[in-house]
Parts: C-alpha cells; sequence; structure tokens
C-alpha cells in the first residue's frame, strides 16, 4: 500500500496523477451539479462531444507531441471510427437492447477499423519527415471523406446492400438506410452518454501514460529528439513511430464513435480538415506531451465558443483573435516578459492595497 | 480532340493553381511556414475586385491594380503582427497563429460581406474560337490564364535569379544568419516574399472569378488546400515545381472528372501526390536535403 502511494505521489509521476484527479473531480462535479441544481440543456448538450474532442487531441498529442509528428489528418480516424460505429449499433439494434453494450462494441470495432486504416496509411506515411508527412497525413483525410461521401449501405431482412458512387441500394419492407453518400448517417439511435465519455477518456489517459512512462516511450522520446542518435543506439524508429500512429488512431476512432452515436444525423463532410485543425489547436495550446494540459485546453477552447454565442457572429471573430493573442503572448520573448511584468506590476499593487487596509 | 480540350481546361485550372502554389513555395523557401491564411487573402481579394467593379464602378484595369494593392499590403500587415514576432518560434506555434488568421480574416469576411454567394461581373465576353475545322474549341478565358500564369512564372524566375532582391531571398532561404552577417535585411526580405506572394494571390483571385463567376467567404479554403497540394507535388520552396505541380494537378483533377468520376476526382488527385511523394519523398523539383551527424 505504502508503495502504491509513493509510486502515485513521486515526482516522475505526479502529472499523471493530476490528469486522473482532475478528470475525476470533473466527472463528480458535473454529475452532483446533473442531479441537484441541473444544467442548462446547452450545455448538457456540450458534455460528449467535449469528451469526444478531449480523446481526439489526447490522441493526436501521442503523435504530434510524444512522437514529434505533425498530423493534419486526424478527423479521418475519427470519421473512420464514427461511420464504423454508427454501422454496427445500426445492425445490432435488432438483437441487442442494451445500450451500453452496444456502444461499448460499436466503440470497439470503430477503433479497431480505425487502427487497421491507421496502420496501412502509417506505412507510406512514416516513409516522410516532416511537412512531406503532415500533408500526406492531410491527402488521407481527404481520401476518406472522399470515399466516405460515395458509400450508400442499406440493411433489410435479407441482408445488408452497399452501393459506391451511385445510390442503386433498393430495400424492402421494414429496410433502413445506413449510410447514405452525402447525406451521412440519417437515422441514428443516439445511445452515448457522458458517463461512456468519462470512461473513454480515463481509459485513453491509462494507455497513453502507460505508453510513455514505459520503455516504448522513453524510446519513442528518444527518436523524436534526436533520430540520429537514436538509430545509432539500436531503436527502429519506423516500428516505434508506427506503433504511436496506430494507437492514435485507434483511440481517435473510438472518440469517433462515441461522436457518432451522439447524433441522430451525421454527415461525412462533418469530418473536414477544418477539424483536424481544430483539434490540433487543442494540442499545441494545451502543451506538446502535456496531457492535463489538452484536457483543459479542449475544454476552454470548445465551451468557449458557445459561451460567446451571445455575440452571436463575431465569436469566431474573437475566438481567432484570442487565438492569435495566446500565440504571440507563449511565444514571443520580448511579449511575455511585458505581460510578466505586468502582472508582477498589478499583483503588488493588489498587496499593497491589502497590507493597506490590514493597517 | 475532346481529350485535347480537357487537357487544356485542366492546363486553365491547374494554372491558377500554379500561381496560388507560387505564393506558397516562396513563403515557405524564406519563412519555412506554411502560410494557412494564403488562401484567405485570395478570398479578400475576390471580394475587393468585386466591390470595386460594382460598387464603385472602377474600370477593370483600376480594379485589378486597387486589388493587387490591397492585397499585398494586407501580406505585409499579416506578416509584420502575426508572424514576425514569432521568427524565433517554434514551427508549430507559427502554424497555428496561421490558422488563427486564416479563421480572423474568413469571419471578418463573413461579418462585413455577409455569407450569401456573391456573382462576379462579366469582366470579358466568353469568346471562344475553333480550331481544326471546329473540331476543338477554346475559351478566351482559359488561354488568358494559362499566359499570365506562364507571364508570372517566368518574371519570377527572372527576380529570383537576377536581381539584388532575388539574391537577398536566395541567401535568406539557405541560411539567415549567414545572410545577416553580410549586411542583408532579413526582415524586409521576408516582407518583399509576403507582399509578392499576396500580390499573387491578388491575380489568382481575379482570375477563380472569372472562371467560376460565384463566390463565398469560403472561396479561398479549397483552391488553397489544392494549391499547398500542388506545391509540395512539385517540391516546396522551388518555383518551377510549383509551377509544374500547380499544371499537373489540374490536368488530372480534370482528366479524372472527365473520365474517371467527378465524385472521387478529390481522391485522386490527393491519391497520386501520395504516390509521386513516395517516389519522390521531396517533391519533382525539390532538393534533398541530407541529414549530418
Amino acid at each position: 500500500m505504502k508503495k502504491m502511494c509513493e509510486k502515485i505521489f513521486d515526482k516522475k509521476h505526479i502529472s499523471r496523477t493530476i490528469s486522473y484527479l482532475v478528470v475525476i473531480a470533473g466527472f463528480i462535479i458535473i454529475q452532483l451539479m446533473m442531479n441537484t441544481v441541473g444544467i442548462k440543456s446547452l450545455f448538457r448538450s456540450l458534455l460528449v462531444p467535449t469528451c469526444c474532442y478531449i480523446v481526439a487531441a489526447l490522441s493526436l498529442n501521442l503523435v504530434v507531441g510524444v512522437s514529434g509528428e505533425l498530423s493534419l489528418g486526424h478527423s479521418g480516424f475519427m470519421s473512420v471510427g464514427a461511420f464504423v460505429g454508427i454501422i454496427i449499433s445500426g445492425l445490432l439494434e435488432p438483437y441487442l437492447a442494451i445500450n451500453w453494450l452496444r456502444l461499448l462494441i460499436a466503440m470497439f470495432v470503430g477503433g479497431l477499423v480505425a487502427g487497421i486504416v491507421g496502420l496501412f496509411i502509417s506505412v507510406p506515411v512514416l516513409k516522410l519527415q516532416g511537412d512531406y508527412l503532415a500533408i500526406v497525413t492531410l491527402a488521407f483525410c481527404q481520401i476518406i471523406k472522399s470515399l466516405l461521401n460515395n458509400i450508400y449501405l442499406g440493411v433489410a431482412n435479407n441482408g445488408l446492400h452497399f452501393s459506391f458512387i451511385q445510390n442503386k441500394v433498393v430495400l424492402s419492407n421494414g429496410g433502413r438506410m445506413l449510410l447514405s453518400g452525402p447525406m451521412g448517417a440519417t437515422a441514428t439511435t443516439r445511445i452515448a452518454t457522458f458517463t461512456a465519455g468519462f470512461l473513454l477518456i480515463l481509459f485513453s489517459l491509462l494507455i497513453i501514460y502507460n505508453l510513455t512512462y514505459s520503455r516504448f516511450g522513453r524510446t519513442i522520446m528518444a527518436a523524436r529528439d534526436n533520430r540520429i542518435a537514436a538509430e545509432s543506439v539500436g531503436i527502429h524508429i519506423r516500428n516505434t513511430k508506427m506503433l504511436a500512429f496506430v494507437i492514435s488512431a485507434i483511440l481517435a476512432g473510438m472518440s469517433g464513435a462515441l461522436f457518432g452515436l451522439n447524433y441522430s444525423t451525421l454527415q461525412p463532410a462533418k469530418f473536414d480538415f477544418n477539424l483536424s485543425i481544430l483539434i490540433l489547436v487543442y494540442v499545441v495550446l494545451g502543451g506538446l506531451g502535456n496531457m492535463t494540459g489538452t484536457i483543459f485546453a479542449t475544454i476552454i477552447l470548445y465551451v468557449l465558443p458557445e459561451l460567446l454565442r451571445g455575440l452571436q457572429d463575431y465569436r469566431i471573430l474573437i475566438y481567432s483573435i484570442i487565438l492569435i493573442l495566446i500565440m504571440l503572448v507563449t511565444n514571443n520573448q520580448n511579449l511575455k516578459e511585458k505581460v510578466e511584468t505586468l502582472i508582477m506590476k498589478i499583483k503588488t499593487r493588489f498587496l499593497k492595497k491589502g497590507s493597506a487596509a490590514n493597517d | 480532340m475532346a481529350f485535347l480540350s480537357y487537357l487544356i481546361s485542366g492546363m486553365g485550372l491547374g494554372s491558377v493553381y500554379a500561381i496560388i502554389a507560387l505564393g506558397y513555395t516562396m513563403v515557405y523557401g524564406i519563412a519555412k511556414m506554411l502560410n494557412f491564411a494564403h488562401g484567405d487573402v485570395i478570398m479578400i481579394g475576390a471580394y475587393t475586385a468585386f466591390y470595386c467593379l460594382t460598387v464603385f464602378k472602377l474600370s477593370t484595369f483600376a480594379s485589378i491594380v486597387i486589388t493587387v494593392v490591397l492585397c499585398t499590403v494586407l501580406g505585409i500587415l499579416i506578416e509584420r503582427l502575426a508572424y514576425r514576432p514569432l521568427r524565433k518560434a517554434s514551427s508549430l506555434a507559427v502554424l497555428i497563429t496561421a490558422i488563427g488568421v486564416s479563421y480572423f480574416l474568413q469571419n471578418l469576411a463573413q461579418i462585413l460581406f455577409g455569407t450569401d454567394p456573391k456573382v462576379f461581373p462579366e469582366l470579358m465576353r466568353n469568346s471562344t474560337f475553333a480550331l481544326f475545322d471546329e473540331q476543338l474549341t477554346l475559351s478566351f478565358k482559359t488561354l488568358l490564364t494559362i499566359i499570365v500564369c506562364i507571364l508570372i512564372m517566368i518574371f519570377l524566375i527572372v527576380f529570383v535569379n537576377k536581381t539584388k532582391t532575388g539574391k537577398a531571398m536566395r541567401a535568406c532561404s539557405q541560411d539567415k544568419e549567414a545572410a545577416q552577417l553580410m549586411g542583408i535585411n532579413v526582415d524586409n526580405t521576408i516582407s518583399i516574399t509576403f507582399a509578392i506572394g499576396s500580390g499573387l494571390a491578388a491575380i489568382a483571385a481575379i482570375l477563380l472569378c472569372i472562371t467560376y463567376s460565384t463566390f463565398t467567404p469560403t472561396l479561398g479554403s479549397m483552391p488553397g488546400i489544392k494549391a499547398f497540394t500542388a506545391a509540395v507535388f512539385g517540391g516546396i520552396g522551388s518555383i518551377p515545381g510549383a509551377f509544374i505541380g500547380g499544371l499537373l494537378l489540374g490536368i488530372i483533377e480534370t482528366l479524372t472528372k472527365a473520365y474517371l468520376s467527378t465524385q472521387l476526382s478529390d481522391a485522386i488527385v490527393f491519391m497520386v501526390l501520395i504516390i509521386v511523394l513516395l517516389i519522390k519523398p521531396s517533391g519533382l523539383l525539390g532538393k534533398r536535403i541530407h541529414e549530418k551527424v
């Protein structure tokens, strides 16, 4: 017991402990609020998507922060997970009435398929470096979107019906369309819950932390910091990066499945380049390799535009200005110092006032 | 003959991509950053030209000049305010700032001009002329686009290789610190590069509007991504590479739309990009930089 306590609170693992505590505390607070004070329906509708974005951002941080490769196509894995999840859930619906079990299976299969896609993609992607690698991930994201835009899939008593590019699916009575091309999924039963989102965040934190604090984590960070030195001590760079990439794809796929099952309609166009960029913004502002920071950045940046809804058209404008200012202040030495001295001045002034009042 | 006419219209589309890609590639070559706001400068250019022509009723020539000047100023402003303070920051920080600028411009345009599509006035009659016993008809617009693109490319190659500013640009792209020691004003050189890139974006905006006639605040995003792809395709940082990449991308897109599938053309274009990058990892004309220990 003592050993365990030491392990949890020792210096090396403190950030991990903080992450878990933050997530669990957040979940408990929101649950308490739901049961006592109640939460506005606007906020309640944001809960599951926030969880999905957190998991997507965490998984992207594994690629961008821990393994050091810029990926611009993360939404592609989310969309694979989402639509596979929707199909699985739709197929199982008549046979399996337990919602949470169906959600679990859908998320599992969605993550698995996204992982397989990630494995296929990682072979060509990891042959390249730097910006070329980024553009190829973007290209794959566009290809996935474009293919999903052309898939028509329906289910009826006599089995599955599938057609590509043109909608030739004819269903007998009682049949349902699962995917209809650019319209996407149109009649999904919404089974995603906040608890599932919370558990998924815990699950991804568990996987990511166990990976980064293991031998694998050390090899991949060595490969990130100095490729040549890492190679010279016998690290197989491509395999380690591939493992990080595939695990990231699996987690993104699971978050996508949860996201897909939270809406009754979902178009493939939702998972475009802009979504990849949005998640990347969460990761960079949260801090590369910093999981707790990523969680906070996602919550703040996803909920902030919704809070600014009162300002209507101006909200994204304000959001973009805040984004630019944050980047300038945190990355420019001059501005950083100026802001720090300003904060110091305000602090000393307030402290003086406080001590004067005490006298 | 049908093939030839598709080929030429593909070259027309490719020329627009090439002009945008030239802007991307020059900025990348010097500042080593992906300027995601480039597509939105195109959009601002389209609105400027539109308002000059319709509301202020200026002549075509005056509108083009004003558009180019305004976009150039905008490019310099963006560089001064958003990118210059981050010269020493990590490339990811600059990338995110560029994305912020892109959001900003897009939403500013939505507020100022509205989200409804605008119809660009006819700048020229859509005259066509026939060749080979009327078997091949060429539209004047397409030819104009191709000619403008070739002229711009020749101008840029001469500018970069023969002038003093061009020499400074090449020096900065190779080694900024060494260039500074040789008395080159690196900040100004980067500003000039942004100015040229944004001026090209303005020309691309007018050519896009002549070809497609309707536009919205998101006009720049898809051509932006395609042109970015074209720049990588040809080898990012290389001027002839951007030209060839843009042309090839336009031709591949038009031919797949004509012969294979309209819906899947995007997928095929990006597939070709991936295959090219697998064979030549730094693009068609890109230089391969070897890592040193």
